[in-house]
């Protein structure tokens, strides 16, 4: 993990996560603000894939258990996917809620896995 | 997802519908969480908390359950959403002041510790909100 990174990735889902809650309370519709958010945030999580398997490599190891690292990694990586199929498939404002969600539980799990990475000993 | 014209539906009833969805969704990322960090737990180290972790296990399950029940249509399986929430509710609250009460029965973070503090109390928000969700939507079968 990259911290600089790890941050820009909350604050991306963050993001994401106010404006979907935000945008499906008052009525909207899945749109491409909305979905763009959720798969921005998906795509920098496998980013974060790529970078957690070479860091060891590079010498940047994980101070916890890598572990379970990966396995909040691979759970995170489902929730904005599935949010995103669900949101094409029944495009009403509570699935822009629910993308919104999908975007704030990425970054709790995101920030679970810094700690996970930089403060917590095995 | 049940195909009908939602301009049929009344505004009430389409909210109950939204509302349902949200729980499902909020559910099911509590159920891969649940799962997930359950098998760190009983793969790595069972031995250190063997109660709680076994807890945390029956809790994800639950969860699971809790997911499962609410997306499928019927009488019975709405019974039992009601069984698995208040299987849920009941969890929490007694884990929750037992570890208050008494830190060595539940020495590591489980999921219903301290009501769920480690989850931002969300363990403890979920069941309440779904069981308010299910009488609420007492006279709609799915």
């Amino acid at each position: 993990m990259i911290e600089w990174f790890t941050w820009l990735q909350i604050a991306v889902a963050v993001v994401g996560g106010v404006l979907g809650v935000v945008l499906g309370l008052i009525g909207r519709k899945p749109n491409d603000l909305s979905m763009g958010f959720t798969g921005v945030v998906a795509l920098l999580l496998i980013v974060q894939l790529g970078v957690a398997i070479a860091a060891p490599i590079m010498g940047n190891e994980p101070t916890g258990s890598l572990f379970e690292f990966y396995l909040y990694l691979v759970t995170a990586i489902f929730v904005p996917i599935g949010a995103g199929f669900w949101a094409l498939i029944e495009r009403s404002r509570w699935s822009t809620v629910i993308l919104g969600i999908a975007c704030i539980a990425v970054a709790i799990m995101l920030s679970r896995m810094s700690v996970i990475w930089f403060i917590q000993a095995a | 997802m049940t195909p009908e014209n939602t301009d049929e539906l009344s505004k009430a009833a389409r909210r109950e519908r939204g509302l349902g969805r949200l729980l499902i969704a909020i559910y099911a990322i509590l159920a891969l969480a649940a799962l997930g960090r359950s098998v760190f737990q009983i793969a790595t180290k069972f031995d250190q908390a063997p109660l709680a972790y076994a807890l945390s296990a029956f809790a994800a399950v639950v969860y699971v359950l809790v997911t499962v029940s609410l997306l499928a249509h019927g009488s019975v399986w709405r019974a039992v959403a009601w069984a698995a929430l208040c299987t849920e509710l009941a969890g929490v609250l007694v884990v929750g002041t037992l570890s208050v009460f008494d830190s060595t029965l539940f020495p590591h973070d489980t999921v219903w510790s301290w009501f769920g503090r480690g989850y931002l109390f969300i363990p403890l928000v979920m069941p309440v909100l779904g069981i308010i969700w299910l009488a609420r939507t007492k006279n709609r079968v799915s």
